[in-house]
């Protein structure tokens, strides 16, 4: 106990803000770091965006066509495409942790591949739907 | 009490709440990955994807039982739960100052209860 307390520990801080433009990120931090935006997104989005677009969606045939009318506007699409990109990713990193938990995939090598893997699925899902949001298939 | 020794020295004790939100966090994320695959899957099979099929997968019954609205409510507050403890440790890293971070936790309880209450309003007026 006194010997613990007299013993002077090395401190290790968080990062500060300033740090975070030279700091390394490797694409697991990547992929962990978007988990978070993605997630902190949809939760603002969840009550303002989300929420009423369904409450459109099904509550009667001229709402619905309302819906649609709200979503050919490009700024919304823009919105739209954001939230998309969102929930690609956080579903997409979500997965990738509960295989982290089952011990697959949990070595280094491994894991750095599959952080870059999921920010690519998510960027190329978010192109396949978006094409489709802005007509192109 | 539940108390745990590791090692000579150290002294464990807790309210577990850890292992809880660990175990919520994973189980409301299968819930919602299933309830999107089974929502994407009936998008891309039903013959034509327009209101009133739209509206059948949150609606939909088996005998007299609402299963449509059921299980929508039960992603919807799977959403909420799996939310809360997402964002309240984002709050947990970043905000330091108790007072601070007592006021973002209460006011994220009272957008999650918002929205829970406005998507069940318009789920349970099907």
């Amino acid at each position: 106990m006194s010997e613990s307390a007299t013993k002077p520990r090395p401190q290790f801080r968080n990062l500060g803000l300033s740090d975070l433009m030279s700091y390394r990120l490797p694409p697991a931090a990547k992929a962990s770091i978007l988990h978070r935006v993605s997630g902190a997104l949809l939760f603002l989005a969840l009550p303002l965006v989300i929420v009423p677009l369904f409450a459109q969606s099904v509550q009667s045939p001229d709402t619905f066509a309302a819906m649609k009318a709200w979503v050919a506007n490009p700024v919304c699409k823009i919105v739209l495409l954001v939230l998309m990109w969102g929930y690609f990713h956080h579903f997409c990193a979500g997965i990738r942790y509960l295989t982290l938990d089952l011990h697959v995939g949990n070595a280094r090598e491994p894991s750095q591949r599959s952080g870059a893997l999921v920010i690519g699925v998510a960027l190329a899902l978010t192109v396949v739907f978006g094409l489709k949001l802005f007509g192109a298939w | 009490m539940v108390q745990e020794r590791i090692g000579r020295k150290r002294l464990v004790v807790g309210a577990h709440y850890g292992t809880r939100d660990f175990i919520v966090q994973r189980a409301t994320a299968v819930i919602m990955a299933v309830y999107t695959l089974a929502l994407v899957l009936y998008a891309v099979l039903v013959p034509s994807l327009d209101f009133e099929s739209w509206r059948a997968f949150f609606a939909f019954t088996v005998g007299a039982l609402p299963v449509g609205q059921l299980l929508a409510t039960l992603a919807f507050l799977s959403l909420a739960w799996h939310a809360w403890v997402g964002v309240r440790d984002i709050w947990m890293d970043y905000a330091h100052s108790d007072g601070l971070r007592l006021f973002l936790q209460v006011l994220t309880i009272l957008w999650l209860v918002a929205a829970v209450v406005f998507f069940g309003q318009i789920l349970w007026s099907l």
